[in-house]
């Protein structure tokens, strides 16, 4: 595959896997994290922990947005499924999130026509084939996959469907980053920046972790080099003393981002107040919702739910591992009670997740040379 | 320095309870219980086999082994529930015939002869019929094997999708055949006939769901040529075959080092794939080493024997891009590793969940 296979060249990663030795500082531990969900996964799927020294650690974050739901939100999305003459569409990865009862594949099973998509425009397509049923998009993800909900939501608009809704559940990525670097017990030497996010809101808005938090972040892009690049840049930055943000995907990421998605997500969306993630509690002005000119779409306006906060069960420990407090396998139910195929917490479900990417690709003891 | 203590003991606390038979859990039956990976082996250790317990059952072969006083015979049976029921490359009457044959071609038997239900749906035409039947008795003619019992039954309109198909295969064990996942030995070398997860794409493409143009066909084709030849050139160095189908060979290669308590390692950068399907692949996210497959064997051999092996399966039409991918090793028991083309190494586990419905 041309544009992707040069990315994934075997012969540059050694190449650069010398050239992280040759800055790694003797005998220091450095601990890295990757914000986004897409890098875990690129992480584990390509096995790029072997190409590093085993003193750099990469640090899973809190950037998977199936990961972040809370199961309340799961538990409306269930209780909307349930409606009569309702379609509801999801992502896939979506319908085996477990909420306090069940999933939405299990209500599928019990009847509920639950349906998987792979973009809004699939939900929106649905809609108009079947005019007399209402269909309803369980949107979800941070800015990255913000701006087809609006175009889609637009498009619903212009063509005067009457039978489309979204429940919208997209958050933002600087409200959760900034909540973890609050966070006391945390001890990180730098950022892999989340590149598919970056493509639409740009490198600035990450300027407060350098200029705030004196750490470096490097926006960076999926394939196996991109990520060790990034790994290299920040270390770099490290060993020469410098703190900034990067853009190591400056093939697709503009300093600005994207003004034109940004302004439709202005004009679609307004921020909540506060919005509840997924291990973390509430984080003010996190979470996005649908804005008054488009509340005739809002899926949470149509149907009345339940709207309860539901506690996450008591051996899930996601939160600690969205904030890179833990390891995946350090969680008490990790891998015995808590397994892709039954999932206790978010993080075993998503591939992006670092618990479900640990268990999928990583569960096997590894030889790495400390420097 | 090696992975921390803890974390071992925790993975090694894992693998153990992997280990263990799969129980049923599950109020009602979801899809993935149909896609071949965990959900489908909970349904069939938890559900199936407590019930049914018998030795050539419990084997968990693609065919069951009946000793007859003039020897041994595999029996087989295989449903096809395909959507679209044509597609490029094949339609559900040739999936039904190779379906059912390769099942008894990778236990080592001849196939020899099919039994043929039909289950129709009201309004179905007559004209799509004709031309299942008619594909059906070609894929039979060129396999070998005739159909000899046969069963019709029609449902309401909406109970069944155009046609169900269930085919029921007997076959005669090859008297050179002596194929077991006990057989496995560290060293074994791992063939595979072909390029993988064809039909899975081609079914995805033809549903028109992605809007994605490729020109990829179905493999659907029997495996007994390869089988036979794989049997002359190899004789007993030929340890275990398996066809990839649901699940593709990912799941193939995690059943057996289940089975058979061996580690196996897999080369990325070996394994032959079509270059659309990679890209179909890529783009969906799904990894194709899960795609399904309705011509291609996965292949164990003794490492003097697998050359010989190698060169007699490539001889044969379909399997041209046969490829040695990976090898039989100790460490870590029961599970797959792949070391990826990029140089890193990871686990290829058992699927989860269902990434394409109804596939065959």
């Amino acid at each position: 595959m041309r544009f992707v296979d040069e990315f994934r060249d075997a012969e540059l990663g050694r190449a650069l896997a010398g050239e992280i030795l040759a800055v790694v500082e003797p005998g220091r531990h450095y601990k890295l994290m990757e914000v986004c969900g897409g890098h875990t996964h690129s992480i584990y799927k390509y096995g790029i922990d072997d190409l590093l020294p085993a003193n750099v650690e990469l640090v899973h974050g809190p950037g998977c947005p199936v990961c972040v739901i809370p199961m309340g939100r799961v538990d409306d999305g269930i209780a909307i499924a349930h409606q009569p003459d309702v379609i509801f569409t999801c992502f896939g990865d979506m319908m085996r999130i477990p909420g306090s009862d069940g999933s939405l594949q299990d209500a599928k099973a019990a009847g509920a026509d639950v349906r998987m998509v792979y973009s809004p425009l699939d939900a929106l397509r649905i809609a108009k084939a079947n005019p007399d049923r209402d269909v309803v998009f369980f949107a979800i993800g941070f800015e990255t996959t913000a701006p087809s909900t609006a175009l889609t939501l637009k498009r619903a608009r212009a063509e005067g469907v009457k039978n489309f809704f979204c429940m919208c559940n997209h958050v933002t990525i600087v409200p959760p980053l900034r909540a973890l670097l609050d966070s006391p017990d945390l001890r990180l030497d730098g950022f892999v920046g989340p590149g598919h996010v970056s493509t639409v809101v740009g490198a600035r808005p990450f300027e407060f972790i350098p200029a705030r938090y004196g750490k470096p972040i490097v926006v960076a892009g999926f394939e196996p080099l991109d990520v060790l690049q990034a790994v290299h840049m920040i270390l770099r930055q490290l060993a020469e003393g410098r703190c900034e943000v990067e853009n190591q995907y400056s093939r697709v990421v503009p300093y600005e981002g994207n003004l034109r998605a940004l302004e439709v997500l202005a004009e679609v969306f307004t921020l909540r107040p506060h919005f509840e993630w997924r291990g973390l509690g509430f984080i003010s002005q996190s979470g996005l919702r649908l804005s008054d000119a488009y509340a005739d779409f809002d899926a949470e306006l149509r149907y009345a739910v339940p709207g309860v906060r539901v506690a996450d069960p008591k051996a899930c420990q996601c939160g600690e591992v969205l904030k890179g407090v833990i390891k995946p396998w350090e969680c008490k139910v990790f891998g015995t009670a808590c397994t892709p195929e039954r999932p206790i917490g978010t993080c075993m479900v998503s591939s992006e997740g670092a618990c479900a990417a640990y268990y999928n690709f990583g569960r096997f003891a590894r030889e790495r040379q400390v420097v | 320095m090696t992975v921390s203590d803890r974390e071992q003991r925790i993975l090694g606390i894992i693998e153990t309870a992997r280990a263990k038979r799969a129980k049923f859990r599950d109020a009602r039956i979801t899809m993935a219980h149909g896609a071949g990976g965990k959900a489908t082996q909970g349904l069939i250790e938890g559900v199936l086999l407590p019930a049914f317990a018998s030795p050539a059952l419990d084997a968990l072969g693609d065919a069951g082994i009946v000793s007859l006083a003039g020897g041994d015979v595999a029996l087989t049976t295989d449903s096809f529930v395909v959507k679209p029921i044509r597609f490029p490359g094949g339609s559900i009457g040739e999936l039904a015939v190779n379906g059912t044959v390769n099942d008894l071609a990778v236990a080592g038997a001849r196939p020899l002869a099919l039994t043929l239900s039909l289950v129709l749906e009201e309004g179905l035409a007559a004209e799509e019929l004709r031309a299942e039947v008619e594909a059906i008795a070609r894929a039979a003619e060129t396999a070998g094997v005739r159909i000899v019992a046969g069963d019709t039954k029609v449902v309401e309109r909406g109970h069944a999708d155009s046609m169900y198909i269930c085919t029921t295969g007997l076959g005669v064990v090859d008297p050179r055949a002596a194929l077991s996942p006990a057989a496995l030995r560290p060293g074994d070398r791992i063939l595979l006939s072909g390029r993988v997860g064809d039909h899975g794409t081609a079914i995805m493409l033809a549903r028109g769901e992605f809007e994605l143009g490729a020109e990829i066909e179905s493999d659907t084709r029997s495996l007994w040529p390869a089988v036979d030849a794989l049997l002359d050139a190899a004789g007993p160095a030929l340890r275990c075959l398996r066809d990839a189908t649901r699940g593709g060979v990912a799941s193939v290669l995690n059943e057996l080092a289940r089975a058979s308590g061996v580690a196996m390692v897999v080369r990325e950068a070996d394994v032959p794939v079509h270059p659309a399907v990679a890209g179909a692949a890529e783009l969906l996210g799904i990894d194709p080493m899960y795609v399904a497959n309705e011509g291609k064997l996965v292949a164990f051999v003794a490492p003097d024997a697998a050359a010989d092996a190698l060169a007699a399966l490539r001889a044969i039409p379909g399997c041209e891009d046969a490829a040695d991918i990976g090898e039989v090793r100790t460490e870590p028991p029961t599970m797959v590793l792949v070391e990826t083309a990029f140089g890193g190494r990871r686990v290829m586990d058992q699927l989860v969940g269902d990434p394409l419905p109804r596939i065959c």
